[in-house]
C-alpha cells in the first residue's frame, strides 16, 4: 500500500483510537476557525447589507474595497495582526499573541470581508422591486430587512461555507498569530506543517483528511439546510 | 435566517468562553524562542513538560530559524532563547540585548550528496575543502537561504572558502531542513544538514553522508536569557528559570539519552558548564 493509503488509515486509527492530542487539535481548528466565522457574520451580514441598500459618495470605493478584501493573503493578515498584537506593538497590553484569541482575531480578518462581499451580492440580487413594494406595502425598514435577508439566505449561506472555509485552511495567519504551540493554539493545518517538516509523513497525511473530512461535514451540514427547501 | 441565528449563537456562546483555557498568571508564561530544529527533534516536546511540573510555569515555544528567534528576542518578544549560531548570538550579547549565553548541548553537521558524488568529496576530512569542489565543478548544492542556524554555518563556509554561492547550481529553498532535504533528494544534489535532522530523514533521503567530523561542522546549542531592557513585559525570572533548568543535571541526562529509542543513537550530546573553546 502507498504512503496516502497509509495516511488514511491512520487517519482513521487516530479518531477512532481517541488519541486524545489529535482529537484536541481538531476541536481547537474548529473552535477557533468557527469563532472567527461567527464573528465576522455578526460584522459581515449587517456590513454587506448596508453596503447594497445604500447609496453614498465612494460606495464604489468601498465596494471594491470589500471585494479586493476577499482575497486577503492569510500570511499579510497574520504578519500585520502580529506586529499589532507584538508586547512592543499598539495592542501588547493584551497579551494576546500566541493564543487562540490572536488567531481568532486574524481570521475574523481573513473571513469579514468574504461574508461582507458575498452577503452584498446576495442582497443585490434580490430585485429592486420587491424592495420597493414591501415598502409601498407599509412595511418598516426594519420589516423590509429581515424579509430580504430571508430572501437572500441560500446565496448567504454560500457565504457562510465560503468564510469557514477560508480559515479553517489557512495556515499562514495560524501559524504567526499562534506560534503553532502544543497542547495551546496547535491546530489541524499547522500541525500538518510541522509534522511535513518532521519526516512524519503518514501522520501529515493523516492531520490533512481530518481537515478535509471535517471541513465536509461543516459544509455538508450548511449544505443541508440550504438545499432542504428544494428538495 | 433563525436557524442561522441559532448557528451564530452556539458558535459564539458555545465555543469562544470554552477557549479561553484555564486561567494563567501572566507572569507565569514563559516564551521561549528557539530553533526549528530541537522542536522537529522531538527534544522539547519532552523538556518543556518537565520544565512546567518542576515550576509550575507555563511555556509558549516559538519555534522558528535562529535568525528569527533571535531578532524577536531583541524586540523583547520572547524571555529566553535556544539557538545554534555561535557567531550571530555572539553578536547579540556584545550589544547587550542577549545575556549569560551558556552552553547546553551540540551534535553536529554533515555534508550530503548523491552517490556518485560529481564533486568528489567523499571522506574529505575538510568542509572547506569540500564546499571548493562542490563550488568548482558547479555540482548542485541545496541551501536553507533562511538566516537559520544552519544557513548562517553554511554562509560562513563558503566565505572562508572565499566563494561566492551563486549560480544554476545554487538552489536556495528557503525553507525548513526537512523541505530542503526532500529537494535535495529530488535534484540529486549537495546539501548540509544536521544529523538529527538527517536521521529523522532517513527512510524519504537516500542521499549518503559524504563529509563529517569536521571541528567547523559542530552544531552548539546555547541558551540566552532576553535582556528585560529590549521591550515592556520581558519575563526575566522566567526566562531565567527556563535556561537553569536546560543546564540541571537531570535536564543533561535526558538530553543525553534522547533518541537512543527511535534512531539507535542520541541525537544530542550534552556540554553544560563548558566553554565554546573546550569543543
Amino acid at each position: 500500500m502507498g504512503l496516502f493509503g497509509q495516511g488514511v488509515l491512520e487517519a482513521f486509527r487516530l479518531l477512532l483510537a481517541g488519541d486524545s492530542e489529535v482529537w484536541q487539535i481538531t476541536w481547537l481548528s474548529l473552535q477557533v476557525s468557527a469563532g472567527a466565522t461567527a464573528l465576522s457574520l455578526l460584522v459581515g451580514i449587517p456590513l454587506g447589507a448596508l453596503l447594497a441598500l445604500s447609496r453614498f459618495p465612494g460606495r464604489a470605493l468601498a465596494v471594491s474595497l470589500v471585494n479586493t478584501g476577499m482575497g486577503l493573503p492569510p500570511v499579510v493578515v497574520g504578519l500585520f495582526v502580529t506586529i499589532l498584537l507584538w508586547r512592543n506593538g499598539p495592542l501588547g497590553f493584551l497579551e494576546l499573541l500566541y493564543t487562540p484569541s490572536a488567531m481568532v482575531a486574524g481570521q475574523f480578518v481573513i473571513a469579514a470581508p468574504i461574508v461582507t462581499g458575498l452577503t452584498l451580492a446576495a442582497v443585490q440580487q434580490v430585485p429592486d422591486a420587491f424592495r420597493l413594494q414591501m415598502l409601498g406595502l407599509g412595511a418598516s425598514r426594519a420589516q423590509m430587512l429581515w424579509v430580504l435577508l430571508k430572501e437572500a439566505r441560500l446565496p448567504m449561506l454560500a457565504a457562510v461555507m465560503a468564510g469557514f472555509g477560508g480559515v479553517i485552511s489557512e495556515v499562514g495567519a495560524s501559524m504567526m498569530l499562534g506560534g503553532n504551540i502544543r497542547g495551546s493554539t496547535r491546530v489541524l493545518t499547522t500541525a500538518t506543517v510541522l509534522e511535513t517538516g518532521k519526516g512524519n509523513f503518514d501522520l501529515s497525511i493523516a492531520l490533512s483528511v481530518i481537515l478535509l473530512l471535517i471541513t465536509f461535514l461543516v459544509n455538508w451540514a450548511l449544505s443541508f439546510i440550504q438545499q432542504r427547501r428544494r428538495a | 435566517m433563525a436557524r442561522l441565528a441559532v448557528l451564530l449563537w452556539l458558535a459564539l456562546a458555545g465555543l469562544l468562553p470554552s477557549m479561553t483555557g484555564p486561567a494563567v498568571a501572566k507572569s507565569n508564561i514563559v516564551i521561549v524562542s528557539t530553533t526549528t530544529s530541537t522542536q522537529d527533534s522531538g527534544l522539547l516536546d519532552v523538556l518543556v513538560p518537565m520544565f512546567e511540573k518542576q515550576t509550575g510555569l507555563t511555556v509558549k515555544t516559538i519555534s522558528v530559524g535562529t535568525g528569527q528567534a533571535l531578532a524577536l528576542a531583541a524586540r523583547g518578544e520572547a524571555d529566553v532563547t535556544l539557538a545554534h549560531a555561535p557567531g550571530l548570538e555572539k553578536k547579540y550579547v556584545d550589544e547587550g540585548k542577549m545575556s549569560n549565553r551558556r552552553l547546553v548541548m551540540y551534535n553536529d553537521f554533515i555534508v550530503i550528496g548523491p552517490p556518485d558524488d560529481p564533486a568528489r568529496i567523499k571522506g574529505l576530512p575538510r568542509a572547506l575543502d569540500a564546499f571548493k569542489r562542490i563550488a568548482e565543478s558547479q555540482s548542485r548544492f541545496v541551501s536553507r537561504g533562511d538566516k537559520s542556524g544552519t544557513h548562517t554555518l553554511e554562509l560562513a563556509l563558503w566565505k572562508q572558502a572565499g566563494i561566492e554561492p551563486k549560480g544554476a547550481w545554487y538552489i536556495e529553498s528557503g525553507q525548513g531542513m526537512g523541505q530542503t532535504l526532500g529537494i535535495a533528494n529530488d535534484r540529486r544534489a549537495y546539501a548540509l544538514t544536521d544529523r538529527a535532522t538527517f536521521l529523522a530523514f532517513q527512510k524519504r533521503v537516500d542521499l549518503p553522508i559524504l563529509v563529517e567530523k569536521d571541528r567547523p561542522l559542530l552544531n552548539i546549542y546555547s541558551v540566552m536569557e532576553v535582556n528585560p531592557a529590549n521591550g515592556p513585559r520581558v519575563n526575566a525570572r522566567g526566562g531565567k528559570a527556563f535556561a537553569d533548568f536546560m543546564l540541571a543535571p537531570e535536564t543533561q541526562a535526558v538530553i543525553k539519552s534522547f533518541g537512543v529509542d527511535k534512531y539507535g543513537q542520541a541525537l544530542f550530546v550534552p556540554v553544560a558548564g563548558k566553554k565554546d573553546e573546550d569543543l
